[in-house]
């Protein structure tokens, strides 16, 4: 539907002009804001960017919500600084979000009513202490496969923001992993627990690269565009090359009975996730779509009257300033 | 009472107002108002948790029992708990939240202030560099207080409640016992009764400002520093906190 929207946009354009932007996107130069470019250009960065920060919004709350239950100091201390980089992340997206003419407050509302997405990851719940771990390790893993080739994006404020972004999740990810090897290498109960993560958040880490190459919808344009730069299926394999012998490490099982090694491919073959749980949770039917919707949009109806409250008295005093003058 | 001990009550009570506080703030984590109050709430409860963990690490040093800064903070009962009543109070809205972390924070910043010259020379070090950071806390926790108080009128009624309500819980902060008697004479903490002028003056400008009228009371709830007393928050607050530990003793994490 988007896509379709996007391709009317696109035509719309001096040819001419859109021609010497394609040139220019070939030649590896950065487009800037204050560049020509295309409608669908910006729509599409509009909507990848905004999605993106919405999802470091929303994914504070999986995470937040063993904030209070971390069983160390240390734990407890790690995992706030680390939701404190992904509001933080949330921020510089925003930013380079707004380089394209849609403020902060637009995006939250089309956040908070429905017509903009986040990760699908983030409706699932976190439901032992491993999982903390798990996201570290498989959802930042995942996330850094997607990002790492974001870093050379053609659009400049985006680019810039993945290069410090990716340093981040880097740490995010070595935190998870340590997380749960611990668990692996613990009692009998925490090896349990790490492994009912492993089991449960495999399956919602492949999706998060998003449908196989033949199914997906966005993918052709936007990489003509640099917007993205690797294709689903090709992330997807990497991250499963990279992650079993993680797993084997850990003394941990993925959940896949035909995973296996391929000799002449030099890859792991391995199941695909059920696509159509994946657009049943895209859909908003994920099982905690609804309440992590409603959270956010509690703490913004909630915050209402601190938004105001702050920007009140700014004006005061602004007002103040230029009497005294 | 031996010094020791008089010694380890009070890092009892430095550390368990920061671990008590810290997991308050941390429950705000993705509901703030706007995104940068959840970075900086979660900033504010990250460095509350770094104290924690050196105050109850040298509580469990002077104790002498083996105990690490984790046993101390999640194998203890409510009624080891030494923490000020303030901290233990419900987030509320995010006015009450702030109002009682403005009320906490001026307390904490002239405290840390007066133990930088602590004869014990560890106390001071922890004070130094936790100093540093409340005096962020205080300057953000004091301009928020004056932007909504003097903000809209919703704005400044919900302030007005919140003070009220916590009012009552500042005067706890300022109760000398035979705990403090012993670490003043030590040379180790200041009576917290000589605190209190530093702290009306600033509470006083900050309020001023905020165009809020502090209440006309001294009445003071008391019991969380001497443990005699808790609210019933804190109990709660604890099942949450301890669950792990409690569940799966003798694990490591």
């Amino acid at each position: 539907m988007y896509a379709q929207m996007i391709k009317s946009e696109a035509t719309k354009d001096d040819p001419e002009k859109l021609v010497a932007f394609q040139a220019r996107i070939d030649a590896d130069e950065k487009i800037e804001p204050k560049d020509w470019m295309p409608e669908g250009y910006r729509k599409t960065l509009i909507r990848q960017i905004g999605q993106h920060a919405h999802s470091e919004i929303v994914g504070q709350l999986p995470e937040g919500n063993w904030i209070t239950r971390a069983p160390t100091l240390e734990r407890k201390a790690i995992l706030l600084a680390k939701v404190q980089d992904e509001a933080g992340h949330g921020l510089y997206l925003y930013c380079a979000a707004e380089t394209l003419g849609v403020s902060r407050d637009e995006l939250t509302e089309m956040l908070l009513d429905g017509r903009m997405k986040y990760s699908s990851i983030f409706n699932y719940p976190t439901l032992n202490w491993a999982d903390i771990g798990a996201v570290g390790w498989l959802v930042d893993g995942a996330a850094i496969m997607n990002q790492v080739p974001l870093q050379r994006t053609s659009f400049g404020p985006y680019s810039r923001a993945m290069i410090r972004i990716c340093k981040e999740e880097s740490f995010h990810q070595r935190q998870g992993y340590d997380a749960i090897r611990k668990m692996a290498e613990g009692t009998p109960e925490q090896k349990k627990m790490a492994q009912d993560a492993l089991n449960r958040f495999w399956y919602p880490s492949l999706m998060m690269f998003g449908p196989s190459d033949k199914d997906s919808v966005h993918s052709e344009q936007s990489m003509a565009w640099k917007i993205k730069i690797n294709t689903n299926d090709e992330l997807r394999q990497k991250f499963v090359d990279q992650t079993v012998p993680q797993a084997e490490y850990l003394g941990l099982t993925i959940p896949d009975p035909d995973l296996k090694w391929n000799e002449e491919s030099g890859h792991y073959d391995f199941s695909e996730p059920d696509w159509s749980e994946f657009f049943d949770v895209i859909k908003g039917n994920g099982p905690c779509n609804v309440d992590r919707l409603a959270a956010r949009n509690k703490a913004w109806d909630d915050g209402k009257w601190v938004r105001d409250g702050l920007l009140a008295h700014a004006q005061k005093r602004k007002a103040a300033k230029v009497a005294a003058e | 009472m031996t010094r020791d001990e008089a010694f380890f009550q009070f890092l009892l009570r430095m550390g368990d107002n920061t671990l008590i506080l810290g997991h308050r703030v941390s429950e705000w984590c993705g509901h703030a108002p706007v995104l940068e109050e959840d970075i900086a709430l979660a900033n504010t409860a990250l460095d509350l948790i770094g104290q924690t963990q050196m105050w109850l690490g040298l509580a469990g040093e002077v104790q002498g029992e083996g105990k690490s800064a984790d046993d101390l903070a999640f194998l203890r009962d409510a009624w080891d708990f030494r923490n000020v009543l303030l901290v233990e109070m419900p987030n509320g809205d995010f006015g009450r939240t702030l109002m009682r972390q403005f009320l906490f924070d001026a307390w904490h910043s002239i405290m840390l202030t007066r133990l930088r010259d602590s004869k014990d020379a560890r106390v001071a070090a922890i004070a130094e560099k936790a100093g540093k950071e409340v005096t962020y806390h205080l300057e953000r926790s004091g301009d928020t207080v004056i932007g909504l108080g003097d903000g809209t009128d919703e704005s400044h009624a919900r302030m007005q409640e919140a003070l009220d309500y916590l009012w009552p819980y500042v005067g706890e902060m300022f109760e000398g016992d035979a705990v403090d008697a012993e670490m003043a004479e030590a040379g180790i903490a200041p009576d917290p009764s000589g605190l209190r002028a530093d702290y009306d003056a600033l509470v006083g400008r900050v309020l001023a400002k905020a165009t809020l009228t502090i209440p006309d009371s001294r009445f003071a709830h008391k019991g969380g520093r001497n443990g005699r007393m808790h609210t019933e928050h804190l109990g709660h607050l604890l099942t949450q906190m301890q669950w792990l530990q409690r569940a799966y003793p003798g694990a490591t994490w």
